[in-house]
């Protein structure tokens, strides 16, 4: 795997995970594109650029971990994991067939680099939690990330997690809410809406960015000011767009958990390309 | 092995105090070993452990889910992390984390329940767990635990603490009975015949071990001689000694302080079934919630006495053939 901080470069990595993540929900007739596709830029940003972790050597004591709360996004992770070179990129056409690595929701047993089992919404930020309370007690300099979806914040054990965050100084862990607005039954704001989200992290006692979640120089900086950042954790909100990067699937409840046809699927790796 | 005294039983502390005793025995051993408690340590008796590593102790405040999955994130980071909280807030408020964050990536969290049961007395049933044996058996590579009394617990935890894998401990609030002498052993997937006894098998965990031994001496004297088995070892269960006591006694009591349709009744069932099928009865909580008062008025008006146990016993020798 080679490393990048170059914007563009991160760019292109960014729009193959979007032709993997495009291109395995079609194989697989199920999955959630639009979550997957409005996480791509911060997820391939912290494996290309952030994290400290090497795909040869998972179980190196000191790396960064990473968890995805918000595990039906997995598309995401698997494709930017296979392009770091942690497992093969030729499987992921395998997706959530039976005896594939690449499950329906990430589970630890299937891939062992994997941090967490998720997919019930609301746990992974108190496992990340306590990996980096962990790291802490150890002296460890190794630093978590955990990213949310924006309906996965309606989980009242996030809060929980956000209180003893704070309270508990885990200033080495980075949550990133991926703030697409749109959650399988419609729209956050219709559903059971969490504005003004970043006061309320605020009030939680989080340094909280608030940025352009698809904006890679923005995303980099934010994770640079956060490193920096000691006393407290750090929220990231990162506004993004659900479906971002095919047009027909942007803004779109639909493409929560929906896989494009054949006839979709051509004409978003047209767009892709 | 069982106090030498054939039926009489000293009274000894509660199951709790020998685990917070213990806890700060296993802490000494080994650094990795942490503590997450939820507002209880005073009841949870982690505040042993708390005082002697203040640096290892994890204050959540009152919020079990959050606990028992920082629990698994400690552990999956490499720490022995021992969580606690009443059984009915840690099992049933933290079963989903239980669930997805420990059992399914199978990750090292030592969970122990305290005041669990009806035996908690005045609190009454919101506080009462009657159901955590059930859940914690639903939870695919945990091992499960119920110790009798102070020397079982002592050596449970440290049982516990060396084993790599989740595990769950059920301990009580009231002071129990002395069954063991200090130095007995206990392993997964372990039971102790406590007394021998060819025409029925008593099985029994908890605060119900002394209960079970109670009813053998008043069995005993009218001629019936009762097997008492502890089955501190709820999961995995030793199959070996429901199957030799199902063979040799062709009757089996199952006793607990446990909704009594689907405790370790229905596991030693289970494997009687399996093995060497016999007739059984069953002492536990009968489909209900318990209610306040004194542990004693409690555990007498919900029937898990002795003397229910007796009962138990002469109808189901009624039965056998």
């Amino acid at each position: 795997m080679t490393k990048t901080s170059n914007p563009a470069e991160l760019a292109e990595i960014s729009k193959r995970v979007r032709r993997h993540i495009i291109e395995m929900i079609t194989a697989a007739k199920s999955g959630h594109p639009g979550g997957s596709l409005s996480a791509t830029e911060v997820v391939v940003a912290l494996f290309f650029d952030i994290m400290k972790h090497d795909p040869a050597n998972p179980a190196w004591k000191q790396r960064d971990r990473f968890i995805l709360g918000k595990g039906h996004a997995c598309p995401v992770l698997y494709s930017t994991m296979a392009e770091a070179g942690y497992t093969p990129i030729d499987q992921l056409n395998t997706f959530r067939q039976l005896g594939s690595i690449y499950q329906g929701h990430p589970d630890v047993r299937f891939i062992p680099a994997l941090e967490a089992s998720t997919g019930s919404l609301g746990e992974g930020l108190s496992v990340g939690i306590g990996m980096a309370l962990a790291a802490k007690m150890d002296g460890n300099p190794s630093r978590t990330f955990v990213m949310l979806g924006d309906g996965e914040s309606q989980e009242g054990q996030i809060w929980e997690a956000a209180m003893f965050g704070a309270f508990h100084k885990v200033d080495n862990l980075v949550c990133i809410v991926d703030y697409n607005k749109i959650q399988l039954d419609g729209f956050v704001k219709d559903i059971m809406p969490l504005d003004p989200l970043v006061d309320k992290w605020k009030s939680f006692g989080w340094n909280v960015i608030d940025i352009d979640g698809h904006d890679i120089a923005a995303v980099q900086k934010a994770f640079h000011e956060a490193e920096g950042f000691k006393g407290k954790p750090t929220v990231i909100v990162a506004n993004t767009i659900k479906g971002k990067g095919v047009s027909f699937m942007e803004n779109n409840p639909k493409w929560h958990g929906t896989a494009p046809s054949k006839e979709e699927c051509a004409l978003a790796l047209k767009e892709l390309a | 092995m069982a106090v030498s005294t054939k039926y009489e039983l000293k009274i000894g502390p509660a199951t709790r105090e020998a685990f917070g005793k213990a806890l700060v025995e296993v802490g000494k051993k080994n650094a990795d070993v942490v503590v997450c408690d939820a507002d209880l340590s005073k009841s949870t008796m982690t505040t042993f452990f708390a005082k002697e590593f203040p640096e290892r102790f994890i204050q959540c405040g009152i919020a079990e889910a959050n606990m028992v999955a920082i629990g698994s994130g400690l552990a999956a980071a490499g720490k022995i992390p021992f969580v606690s909280s009443f059984s009915a807030f840690v099992i049933n408020k933290g079963f989903e984390q239980l669930r997805v964050t420990a059992a399914y990536p199978n990750v090292n969290l030592k969970v122990v329940g305290t005041h669990s049961g009806i035996s908690i007395g005045e609190d009454g049933p919101s506080q009462m767990s009657i159901e955590d044996l059930s859940l914690s058996c639903n939870l695919p590579g945990f091992v499960v635990f119920a110790p009798a009394d102070e020397v079982s617990m002592k050596a449970v935890i440290h049982v516990t603490a060396e084993h790599v894998g989740p595990v769950i401990v059920r301990a009580g609030r009231s002071k129990a009975a002395q069954v063991y002498e200090p130095g007995t052993e206990f392993h997964i997937g372990g039971s102790h015949e406590l007394l021998s006894g060819s025409d029925v098998a008593i099985f029994a965990n908890g605060l119900l071990v002394a209960e079970a031994i109670r009813a053998a001496e008043q069995l005993d004297a009218a001629g019936i001689s009762a097997r008492v088995i502890d089955v501190y070892s709820i999961k995995p269960i030793d199959r070996a000694a429901i199957e030799k006591a199902s063979k040799e006694c062709r009757a089996i009591v199952v006793c607990e302080e446990h909704l009594k349709d689907t405790g370790i009744g229905t596991r030693v069932a289970q494997v009687a079934a399996e093995t060497t099928p016999c007739v059984m009865e069953f002492v536990g909580v009968d489909n209900t919630y318990a209610e306040s008062g004194t542990p004693e008025a409690v555990i007498e008006k919900y029937g898990l006495l002795a003397k229910n146990i007796v009962e138990a016993v002469h109808k189901v020798l009624a039965r056998k053939k």
